[in-house]
C-alpha cells in the first residue's frame, strides 16, 4: 500500500502493529509453556508462565496508549482506524489469553504433588495443542491478512467445545468413582475450562481480523459445541 | 446514469499508485437515497478552462434535502463543479461546456433559462467571507432589496428569519444598523449565510465555507447545516474529511477532473470501493 504523506503515521501504524506480534509471540509462547507444565508436570516450566504474564500486560497498556495517542493525532479513517480498532481488541484478548495460561500453569502447581496419586487424561494435552494451534493460526491470519485463515479458525472452536465437553465428562466420571481425587479433578475442571476460553479468545481474535480485512462483523451464528453447561452432575449425561 | 462498480474486498488492494487520465476504473455510485428525488442530475458533464480539460463527463445526481459533500484533492475540479450549478463559470471567459446539467428537470445551460432566477434559487457562500461594506441589516435584506421590495415589516421579518436561521441574530440584534465589517470571521461567514438563505433559496453551495474559521466557528456553521437539513439542499466542498463525515449524507470523491465515486458518506470514509478513494482519505496522497 501507499506510504501514508506523513510518514510518522506509518511508523505509527508499524509501531502498533509490531506490538501485536510480539505479544502473540509472548502469549503462544505462555501457552507452549502451560502444555508442557501439564505434559510432564514441569513445576519449573509452570514458574516461568507466571512469571512472564506481567510483561504480556504491560505491552497491551502500550498498544492501546499508542492505539489512542494515534487516533487522537492523526484521526485515522477506513483501513487506517479498522487497523487501529483491531490492534486495541486483539491485546485485549491476548492479555487475556495470558492470564488463562498463567492459572493454568497456577493450578498445575497446585496439583503437582498429587500427580502420582492421579493421573492427568490425555485429553487435556489434546485440548491444549489444538487451542494452541488455532492461537498460532489465528495470530498468522492477522500478519499475512488471510482472511480464509481466519474464517477456519472461527469455524473450528466447535472442535474445541466438543473435546472439552468430552474431557469434563471423564473428569466428572473420575471424581465420582474416587472421592479423594476431587481436589486434583476440580483444578483440572478449571484448567480444561480455560483451555476452552483460550480457543474462545482465538474465535474473537478471528472475528476481529476478518473485521480488520473486510469491514463486517461475523454474525453469532458461529456452530457452537460446548455443552458443558448442560450436563447433568448426577448422571453425568 | 453511472455504472456500479463491483466491490472489492477491503484488503490492501495493488494497483497503480498514480494512473494516466486512460486508466480510471469505472464510478462507484452507492448513495443514500433521499425521500424528495433528485434536485441536481449531472449527466456526462465536461468543462473546459480555453484548451485545459478541468471536467470529465462526470454523471450523478445530488438528492433534494440532503447534505453533499464534494471531496477531493486540489485541482479535482470540484470547485470548478459547484460554480457550474449556479453558471458562476459563465462570468469566466474562455470557459466551454459539454453535457448536461439539470435543476428540477430543466437543463440549466438552456438558452431559454434566465441565469439571474437560476441563481436566486441557488444561495453561494464562499471560502472567504465577503459581507458587504454596509450594515448587517442591509447585508441580510440584500436579496430582498434588489429584487425590488421596500416594505418594511417583509424586510425586518426576513432579516429577523435569515439571522436566526444563520445562528447569528442573539448576537446582533441589538447592532443591526453597524457595519458588518465589525463582526469577526466566524460571525461574517454567518451573515453570509443568511444573506444566502435570506432569499429563500433550493439549494445553498457552499465552497469550503470553514477553511478560514477557527474552530468554534467551525462548530457553529457545522451545527447550522445540520439545522438547515431537509429545509435545503446543500451541497459542500470540503478539505477536511471529519467535517465531511460529521455534516455530509453523500460524498463524492473527484480526481483530475473526473468522479471516481460517488456514494454514501459512511461507506466512502468507512470501506470505499476504490484504492484511490482509500488513499485519499486515509492521507495517502493529494
Amino acid at each position: 500500500m501507499t506510504k501514508h504523506t506523513v510518514l510518522a503515521f506509518d511508523a505509527e501504524l508499524k509501531d502498533i502493529a509490531a506490538g501485536i506480534e510480539e505479544m502473540g509471540r509472548r502469549v503462544l509462547e505462555q501457552l507452549d509453556g502451560a502444555i508442557e507444565a501439564i505434559a510432564h508436570v514441569n513445576v519449573d516450566r509452570a514458574q516461568s508462565v507466571i512469571a512472564a504474564d506481567r510483561p504480556v500486560d504491560e505491552l497491551q497498556h502500550d498498544i492501546e496508549q499508542k492505539a489512542v495517542l494515534t487516533i487522537a493525532k492523526r484521526q485515522p479513517l477506513a483501513s487506517d482506524l479498522r487497523d487501529i480498532v483491531s490492534a486495541m481488541r486483539i491485546a485485549n484478548d491476548l492479555e487475556r489469553i495470558g492470564d488463562l495460561a498463567k492459572n493454568i500453569a497456577k493450578r498445575l502447581i497446585a496439583i503437582s504433588g498429587n500427580a502420582t496419586t492421579f493421573k492427568i487424561p490425555a485429553g487435556m494435552t489434546s485440548l491444549a495443542e489444538r487451542v494452541r494451534e488455532q492461537l498460532a493460526e489465528v495470530l498468522d491470519a492477522n500478519r499475512r491478512g488471510d482472511d480464509k485463515l481466519a474464517l477456519k479458525v472461527w469455524q473450528s472452536d466447535s472442535d474445541i467445545d466438543a473435546l472439552h465437553t468430552s474431557l469434563f465428562r471423564e473428569m466428572l466420571t473420575y471424581m465420582m468413582e474416587d472421592p479423594r481425587s476431587i481436589g486434583f479433578g476440580a483444578h483440572l475442571l478449571f484448567c480444561a475450562k480455560n483451555l476452552e476460553r483460550i480457543g474462545d479468545h482465538a474465535t474473537n481474535i478471528a472475528e476481529t481480523v476478518h473485521y480488520r480485512l473486510t469491514s463486517e462483523q461475523l454474525s453469532s451464528e458461529r456452530p457452537k459445541q460446548d455443552q458443558s453447561s448442560a450436563i447433568n452432575p448426577k448422571s453425568g449425561d | 446514469m453511472a455504472q456500479t462498480a463491483t466491490r472489492t474486498p477491503a484488503s490492501p488492494r495493488s494497483g497503480p499508485a498514480a494512473a494516466t487520465s486512460d486508466e480510471f476504473e469505472a464510478t462507484a455510485s452507492h448513495p443514500k437515497r433521499g425521500t424528495k428525488g433528485e434536485a441536481i442530475r449531472i449527466e456526462k458533464f465536461s468543462l473546459w478552462y480555453g484548451a485545459a480539460k478541468a471536467l470529465h463527463e462526470n454523471t450523478f445526481s445530488i438528492e433534494r434535502g440532503l447534505v453533499t459533500a464534494l471531496i477531493g484533492p486540489s485541482g479535482c475540479g470540484k470547485s470548478t463543479l459547484l460554480r457550474c450549478f449556479n453558471r458562476m463559470n459563465d462570468l469566466i471567459d474562455n470557459v466551454r461546456i459539454e453535457g448536461r446539467i439539470e435543476f428540477d428537470g430543466l437543463d440549466i445551460y438552456s438558452p431559454r433559462v434566465d441565469v439571474i432566477a437560476l441563481r436566486k434559487r441557488m444561495g453561494m457562500v464562499f471560502q472567504k467571507p465577503n459581507p458587504f461594506p454596509m450594515s448587517i441589516y442591509e447585508n441580510v435584506i440584500y436579496p430582498l432589496r434588489i429584487d425590488g421590495i421596500r416594505d418594511r415589516a417583509t424586510l425586518d421579518q426576513a432579516a429577523e428569519a435569515g439571522l436566526k436561521g444563520a445562528a447569528l441574530w442573539n448576537e446582533v440584534k441589538d447592532r443591526l444598523d453597524e457595519s458588518a465589517l465589525g463582526l469577526s470571521g466566524g460571525q461574517q461567514q454567518r451573515l453570509c449565510i443568511a444573506r444566502a438563505i435570506a432569499g429563500s433559496p433550493e439549494v445553498l453551495l457552499m465552497d469550503e465555507p470553514c477553511s478560514a474559521l477557527d474552530p468554534i466557528a467551525t462548530a457553529k456553521i457545522e451545527e447550522l447545516i445540520d439545522e438547515l437539513r431537509e429545509h435545503y439542499t446543500v451541497v459542500i466542498v470540503t478539505h477536511n474529511m471529519q467535517q465531511a463525515i460529521r455534516v455530509s449524507d453523500n460524498t463524492a470523491f473527484m480526481y483530475l477532473g473526473r468522479l471516481i465515486e460517488y456514494g454514501d458518506t459512511k461507506t466512502v470514509f468507512n470501506n470505499p470501493v476504490h484504492q484511490r478513494t482509500n488513499d485519499y482519505v486515509t492521507g495517502r496522497f493529494g
